[in-house]
């Protein structure tokens, strides 16, 4: 058992892990946080803006999303993305996509959905009387969301904003299935290679379980401190 | 070069040499209910044992619960499942290692118990919400009457706390169905999983893809609707969703 470890497996693929893996999982996080939080919050505007049919498709869209599994949608635009590329450039032929930009967009199109549920709640946790206020003032649509309405919004869903980040973070791992080395991919190319599947398994269990745990530890703090008191 | 659609390969024979393509997905559509509902039941069971023990007036109890759902709830699902997968039997003394190993059905038994486990953390963390959420008078009526914790939580607590978290739990129980799919990295040939064969001996990858997506959706709107209905049956006239 812990006799057999061989730990310097660890210590001699630290680089590939930390330095192509890491780098790779935590620039997919960031971007597509990003990205979702944009789209998400059209959406959520969309879906708010009082317009029958655009707050349908948005429902649509969100509801839809939520019901599929990740694994499944990653699969589909791993296929797709290269069609809708031939599509929007008019190229003859299927275009081809990086696995990055591909997993990216995924990323991005799936956790809108997730993103514009929490934005809604943040914009509806706004009292009414904000917004009347704005365009007593003569604020067109546009200043009244961008000033008034967002920014509070933002901070009122910012710990859940971030904790629905730690779980994309975690969710990231899963481009595993187009053998893409993240994190866990490399650890688990290094495994087969050497044989070496207890340890390197453990190791990326421990390093997802600290970064995660910290990271949560941080969100709880925030929450305290940003709490406003009604 | 464009893609050529056919939506007649439903209807041919798959390699396998056991019925045709649809036949192929309907099996993994059986699949993935099977393993998701192995994993609910898990999920339930451990899940209400650590809410209860988050929930507890004892320190000790609530620091048990807070390690559990920590343990789980920061991994993401794939690690878990390569953990009871390849390290596990590893860990364990050679015979039952060796047992474990061969085992038949062995990614069924691991993405159940993976997948249970790692949702009973999200139920547990639900089931407190929904205990602490009850006011305080009702565990005090209850213990003025005589009866002990064991039995304030058997008819008054968990009943009511159950009824209130039903919606989030519909929401979990998706996600359990969602978070089936995964299991196909530890060769769990569910309904994406039987999509994905589909595809690679087929080569018609968006009919395969299209036909999944249609699967779940049917599986989310059922349980939607099911679960509506148990909400209305159990509701408590007057109460919560008592309108």
């Amino acid at each position: 058992m812990l006799a057999n470890f061989d730990f310097d497996v660890i210590r001699r693929s630290l680089s590939y892990l930390f330095i192509d893996g890491m780098t790779f999982t935590l620039t997919l996080t960031a971007l597509s946080a990003t990205g979702g939080l944009i789209f998400g919050t059209l959406i959520a505007l969309m879906r708010l803006s009082g317009y029958r049919v655009m707050g349908w498709i948005a429902g649509l869209y969100v509801d839809f999303m939520r019901s599929l599994p990740l694994v499944l949608v990653i699969f589909w635009f791993y296929f797709l993305v290269p069609y809708i590329g031939q599509w929007l450039t008019g190229s003859s032929r299927p275009i081809k996509v990086g696995a990055f930009a591909s997993s990216l967009i995924t990323f991005i199109m799936f956790e809108a959905a997730y993103f514009s549920e929490i934005m809604r709640a943040g914009i509806q946790s706004i009292s009414r009387g904000q917004p009347a206020a704005a365009s007593a003032l003569g604020l067109t649509y546009a200043q009244t969301m961008r000033y008034v309405v967002l920014p509070q919004a933002f901070r009122n869903m910012l710990p859940v904003l971030l904790t629905q980040t730690i779980v994309l973070f975690q969710d990231t791992s899963l481009v595993y299935v187009l053998s893409i080395p993240d994190f866990l991919g490399a650890a688990s190319k290094v495994a087969q290679r050497d044989g070496r599947l207890v340890e390197m398994y453990l190791f990326a269990a421990v390093v997802y379980f600290t970064i995660s745990c910290i990271a949560s530890y941080g969100v709880r703090r925030l929450q305290s401190r940003i709490a406003i008191i009604r | 070069m464009n893609y050529t659609w056919n939506w007649h390969i439903f209807l041919e024979p798959n390699p396998t040499g056991a019925g045709t393509y649809f036949d192929m997905l309907l099996a993994g559509l059986k699949v993935t209910i099977v393993t998701s509902l192995s994993a609910w039941v898990i999920a339930l069971i451990f899940g209400t044992i650590v809410g209860i023990l988050r929930s507890l007036p004892s320190k000790l109890a609530t620091w048990i619960g807070f390690i559990y759902v920590e343990f789980f709830r920061n991994m993401p699902l794939l690690v878990q499942l390569f953990l009871w997968f390849f390290v596990l039997p590893e860990l364990l003394p050679r015979t039952a290692g060796l047992w474990l190993k061969q085992m038949p059905n062995a990614p069924f038994y691991t993405a159940a118990v993976g997948i249970g486990l790692f949702m009973s953390a999200r139920v547990a963390v639900q089931l407190a919400a929904g205990i602490g959420s009850l006011p305080r008078g009702q565990k005090m009526a209850a213990t003025a009457l005589g009866l002990t914790t064991l039995q304030v939580y058997r008819y008054v607590l968990l009943p009511m706390a159950f009824r209130i978290i039903l919606p989030p739990l519909t929401s979990e129980f998706l996600n359990t169905v969602k978070n089936s799919a995964v299991a196909i990295t530890i060769g769990l040939i569910e309904l994406t999983g039987a999509a994905r064969a589909m595809q690679e001996f087929s080569f018609q990858v968006f009919e395969a893809f299209s036909a999944a997506t249609l699967m779940y959706l049917v599986i989310n709107i059922i349980v939607v609707i099911g679960m509506r209905l148990l909400e209305r049956a159990v509701a408590i006239p007057g109460y919560i969703t008592g309108k």
